[in-house]
């Protein structure tokens, strides 16, 4: 099996929050088109990671690097100005505007004003939004709201997307068919989702990354992570 | 084209009715109330410029009278030096953008939040005013354009541009003044239907998103605070061409406050509205003040508590808002009366 080239690497990196130690000497490495779920209980260290890779906090210590472009502490804009779509982990959106408009300035920020249009409207479609595309996106409900940002993400035709608990919130319905548009956009993207729910993870994933205590204690596929007795104590919380 | 607050086809109808208003005006109004308009359009400039920086980009910018003072003595003093008024004029914008460039630049890429921004300004605004009251000896001047302390100093008639012998008359200058406010506006409403003003609004609504989708919101926000200071920098060259002379005054927190007032009364996220507010704000004031019937700052005072309170987003948000309720509810009439035909039928 050859091997895909690296899009997003992490070098010993650590994130302290005074004498807390969120994040520490994570080495992670994501490969071209690999779809990876990070996983592990409250406080593991996962946000933080994914803070870190998006620019949102800068580390204490090591490297991000992405394209081998190093990016470390840079601001969020310079991150997504690589072509790199961000989901948060609370729905972020332009709540005075409406969903179209919301789309449509992900897509401005990338194509001219005739293509932004036909891609908001394309998305539109694509992720059934119709029936609220001109409703102010601050009165949706949560799982609206999620898939609105995650729309935001998609219509900017990201090479790498990195979502933060995109599934929260939703209804079974919203979580199948974020399932399903996570698998086709992995089909021209790399991913990192963090994410709780384990049937979702099971549906998207074939390499999961268990965060504990801000280290990574495993990496494998989740029925593998699931069946081995120490994650199962950390992260199920009973012992095998 | 996407929305996104605003259509550039609105400015342009309101623009046409400020021209008719311009040709009606003198016809109207008697000849000191033209004088005194022409001062007013430069304090409704000031407060378009505000109306732009905080009601689109998000940025409250309590020192915007700053820019309108710094307009006003850059105008006097090259127009002076010079011995003409329309490169003045371009002067007094340049040196207003310029200044807010500087400081806006420590501002936002030193990541100081939006209160300490507004403290900022205030406080620059406020030593800007200290400074010029302490500039009344003679050896304060700048070519031969004297400071003149707390009397402030002179501001020159404006000319016919490449005559600096031709000045215009009290009635010109008002037609120039409208025409400048006119232009102003039509600019601003152009500015906030392109990329630029949208990602603007979009800072305004959530900056953090906005960053996240790669766009660089130091910079954007650094851009408008600068457009908006060369537009309050106009706003003080009409203002001190109407008044005749420049004083610290410009600079005072009473000036600043009043800036604030306008935008709020006549709505953040309109630009016509503080316009207006201006307008009727200053004849009230004058009218209650020359009548000694109350104070004005009192009545100010409690028009600006009034609106934050009972009307937050101000007049022509609300009369916007209250229309497309009434369309709402005449939408869900009609709806209603054509279900219940339906029944009707069926059952028939």
């Amino acid at each position: 099996m050859s091997r895909r080239e690296i899009v997003l690497e992490t070098r010993n990196l650590s994130m302290h929050f005074g004498g807390v130690r969120a994040v520490e000497n994570v080495n992670f490495e994501l490969q071209e088109k690999e779809l990876r779920c990070l996983i592990g209980p409250n406080g593991a260290g996962k946000s933080t990671f994914f803070k870190c890779l998006t620019g949102q906090l800068s580390p204490s210590s090591g490297d991000v690097v992405i394209r081998d472009i190093p990016m470390t502490g840079r601001e969020s804009h310079d991150i997504a100005g690589l072509g790199v779509g961000i989901k948060t982990q609370v729905p972020n959106l332009f709540d005075g505007l409406s969903t179209k408009e919301n789309l449509w300035l992900s897509a401005r920020r990338w194509h001219d004003d005739k293509r932004a249009n036909i891609l908001t409207k394309e998305t539109v479609e694509r992720l059934e939004l119709g029936e609220i595309s001109r409703s102010v996106v601050g009165s949706l409900a949560h799982g609206q709201r999620q898939m609105v940002e995650l729309g935001m993400v998609i219509v900017a035709e990201p090479w790498l997307v990195l979502l933060d608990e995109p599934a929260a919130g939703m209804t079974d319905d919203e979580t199948q068919k974020t399932a399903e548009l996570i698998k086709e956009i992995n089909t021209t993207s790399a991913l990192i989702v963090v994410e709780h729910d384990m049937n979702f993870i099971r549906a998207i994933s074939d390499k999961v990354t268990l965060f504990h205590q801000g280290e990574i204690l495993m990496e494998d596929t989740m029925d593998i992570i699931s069946a081995d007795p120490k994650a199962r104590e950390i992260y199920l919380g009973h012992k095998s | 084209m996407m929305r996104l607050y605003g259509s550039f086809r609105g400015t342009l109808v309101v623009a046409s009715i400020a021209v008719l208003f311009t040709l009606l005006a003198p016809s109207i109004f008697q000849f000191f109330t033209i004088i005194t308009l022409t001062q007013v359009i430069g304090l409704s400039i000031l407060a378009l410029s505000l109306a732009l920086v905080w009601g689109f980009g998000g940025v409250l910018c309590f020192g915007q009278s700053a820019f309108f003072g710094i307009g006003a003595y850059a105008y006097s003093v090259a127009a002076v030096n010079i011995g003409g008024s329309t490169g003045a004029i371009l002067i007094a914008m340049l040196a207003a953008a310029t200044f807010a460039t500087l400081l806006g630049y420590f501002v936002f890429y030193g990541k100081l939040s939006d209160v300490y921004l507004a403290v900022i300004t205030l406080t620059v605004s406020l030593i800007l005013y200290s400074l010029m009251r302490r500039t009344s000896g003679p050896e304060y001047k700048i070519g031969s354009a004297l400071l003149g302390g707390f009397n402030g100093t002179g501001s020159p008639p404006l000319n016919v541009p490449g005559n600096s012998e031709a000045m215009l008359f009290p009635l010109q200058t008002f037609y120039v003044s409208m025409g400048a406010l006119i232009l102003a506006y039509v600019f601003a409403g152009w500015l906030v239907t392109t990329k630029f003003g949208r990602v603007c609004v979009s800072i305004r609504e959530n900056e953090l998103r906005t960053s996240l989708l790669g766009y660089d919101t130091r910079l954007y926000k650094l851009g408008i605070f600068a457009v908006s200071a060369g537009i309050a920098g106009l706003g003080g060259v009409f203002f001190c061409v109407g008044v005749t002379r420049v004083t610290p005054d410009v600079f005072s927190l009473g000036q600043s406050a009043l800036a604030i007032i306008w935008v709020i009364v006549g709505g953040r996220g309109t630009l016509i509205g503080p316009i207006l507010a201006t307008f009727v704000l200053y004849f009230l004031t004058a009218s209650l003040g020359s009548q000694q019937l109350m104070n004005t700052n009192l009545v100010l005072g409690g028009i600006l508590v009034i609106f934050v309170l009972l009307v937050p987003s101000g007049v022509i948000p609300s009369i916007a808002k209250w229309f497309d309720l009434r369309r709402v509810k005449k939408f869900s009439k009609l709806k209603e009366r054509r279900l219940k035909m339906r029944k009707h039928r069926s059952v028939g």
